[in-house]
């Protein structure tokens, strides 16, 4: 990485960009066209959750935006990083699974990224310890992964990505193997450590009601190949809880638009369900 | 697994068997002593009965009489000389298992140049190099060693090795957003993950470590069990080759346990809410 300096152009990996933008990603994987020609803006600070059906590219988009895979065509730029080492510095991902280390405690697990930049085992753990507290763990620093259960594991594995420090999380259906009880109080949890803690968000999801609580946009995107096909804008009402927002008018209208675009291509390509 | 006391694990036990440690470890090995015990006795049996003569096959109580007759002058030297080749042999191979491993996860090259080399030397019969040794090194330590070392690094190589190869994919890439280079990936997931594995090598090496001595000692020693054995023969003094027999076993088991022992004290995690074994 060479000092950061804006606009010092696309040669040495630089934009200058503020924001996330994807312009006319294109990847395959040998024959299989995994994402096609989509373009993605997520301003700085934004939660943007995009939908779609399951094997759409979703988990490859977020590949390509930190830097672990590159486009086929197109260019991705992260905070004014196009480079993969850039676009890797800049984001922590969130994989489906918590892959949490077994031989390590919860406290553990979680200061793994501190310890991988060199701080020792003891301070890293230290500087963990009272984000457990704040983020209601605490308690369950001692716990080992096989003794908590999924809902708690997926937490302690947000609480590790969030302490890498990146300006960027990417969370791939963070919740998608939980329970639907776990899964709406893990949703709560997760909505109130953005709200504490912002950070420029890409959740990729198949769970309409997931994206709109936890995005402020909602992408849908079409399956096999991934395209974008449309956007919505969520503006919901400041309400107390779960239950009062998900049955407020503002939300079930959003629900419907964006499960109506969800349906649309449905029905339009049904072979390639 | 006196290590692990969490909850999850009382659980899969009648409430009985919960109760300290030590009367525990008897009940787990009782009924393989149990079989040794009833062994022992139908051999002692059959050669009273029989009336075997103890060149041909000495009962336990002959073997127990040489044992103690012998020690001191001929056992006692010979278990001291075997067991030195067997620990220092072995703790060779475990490095060179180590190093091997890590040097060919580490660079393809060397993997693509090596890999099949390493499968090569297990090719070659021990039984055929023994003497071979003998004559190069003559009937010091060094050919034990190096028979030893030979025999038992290449389990551990290999099931480290596999072990390091094995670890999910998707791990890694984890790791690479959370600021994690190549030696954090080795140190912090790979390793630890593959330790599990390594250990099942090294439970057979400890198995073949007594083995390999023995073989050297045949091909030309002045001291060791395996001299002692190959003296013993021609005398027809079976009771003191039993008696020899019986120390190596006992040397086995006790490498054995020693890797067990450190398995548990690495590697707990691994067996928690798994079968005894």
């Amino acid at each position: 990485m060479g000092g950061g300096v804006p606009g010092d152009g696309a040669a040495t990996g630089f934009s200058g960009r503020d924001e996330i933008r994807l312009t006319g990603v294109t990847r395959h994987y040998g024959t299989v066209v995994a994402v096609e020609r989509v373009d993605l803006v997520v301003p700085r600070g934004r939660r943007v959750a995009v939908v779609g059906p399951s094997g759409c590219g979703k988990s490859t988009l977020l590949g390509l935006i930190c830097g672990l895979d590159e486009p086929d065509e197109g260019t991705v730029d992260v905070l004014g990083a196009t480079d993969p080492a850039g676009r890797l510095d800049r984001c922590a991902w969130m994989p489906q699974r918590d892959l949490l280390l077994p031989w390590r405690s919860a406290l553990a697990n979680a200061a793994v990224p501190l310890e991988n930049q060199g701080i020792s085992r003891r301070a890293a753990r230290a500087a963990v310890r009272p984000l457990f507290e704040r983020f209601g763990l605490a308690g369950f620093e001692d716990h080992r992964p096989r003794q908590l259960s999924g809902g708690m594991r997926q937490r302690v594995a947000f609480l590790r990505t969030f302490v890498a420090g990146k300006e960027v999380l990417l969370l791939d259906e963070p919740f998608g193997a939980l329970d639907a009880i776990t899964r709406a109080a893990a949703q709560e949890w997760l909505r109130a450590a953005l709200d504490a803690e912002p950070r420029t968000v890409v959740l990729v999801t198949h769970d309409v009601e997931e994206a709109l609580l936890l995005g402020h946009e909602v992408v849908v995107l079409t399956g096999r190949p991934g395209r974008v096909t449309s956007r919505h804008a969520v503006d919901l009402p400041a309400v107390a809880t779960r239950r009062e927002l998900l049955a407020a008018p503002e939300f079930v209208g959003l629900r419907d638009q964006v499960l109506t675009a969800l349906e649309r291509h449905a029905r339009a390509a049904p072979a390639e369900g | 697994m006196a290590s692990s006391t969490s909850a999850d694990r009382a659980g899969q036990r009648p409430p009985s068997s919960r109760a300290g440690g030590i009367s525990r470890g008897i009940r787990r090995y009782l009924p393989a002593a149990g079989v040794l015990v009833a062994i022992l006795a139908a051999w002692e049996l059959a050669t009273a009965v029989f009336g075997v003569q103890d060149y041909i096959l000495p009962a336990p109580s002959a073997v127990a009489r040489a044992l103690v007759d012998r020690w001191d002058g001929t056992l006692a030297s010979a278990t001291w000389v075997t067991l030195t080749e067997v620990l220092l042999g072995f703790a060779i191979a475990v490095i060179a298992g180590l190093v091997i491993a890590c040097g060919l996860h580490f660079s393809r090259i060397a993997r693509a140049a090596l890999y099949p080399w390493l499968i090569g030397s297990q090719t070659v019969p021990v039984v055929v190099i023994a003497p071979v040794l003998a004559i190069i090194f003559g009937y010091s330590l060094t050919p034990k060693l190096i028979l030893v070392a030979l025999l038992c690094f290449f389990p551990i190589a290999v099931a480290l090795l596999d072990g390091l190869a094995s670890v999910d994919p998707e791990l890694r890439r984890l790791m690479r957003t959370l600021h994690g280079g190549r030696w954090a990936i080795f140190r912090r997931v790979e390793l630890p993950a593959a330790l599990p594995s390594m250990f099942t090598g090294l439970r057979l090496s400890a198995a073949y470590a007594a083995t390999a001595a023995v073989f050297g000692e045949y091909s030309g020693s002045s001291d060791g069990l395996g001299h002692v054995m190959r003296q013993a023969v021609p005398q027809l003094q079976s009771a003191l080759v039993f008696a020899a027999i019986a120390l190596l076993s006992a040397m086995s088991v006790a490498l054995f346990v020693l890797v067990t022992a450190c398995e548990r004290l690495l590697v707990g995690w691994a067996h928690e809410g798994k079968k005894d074994r």
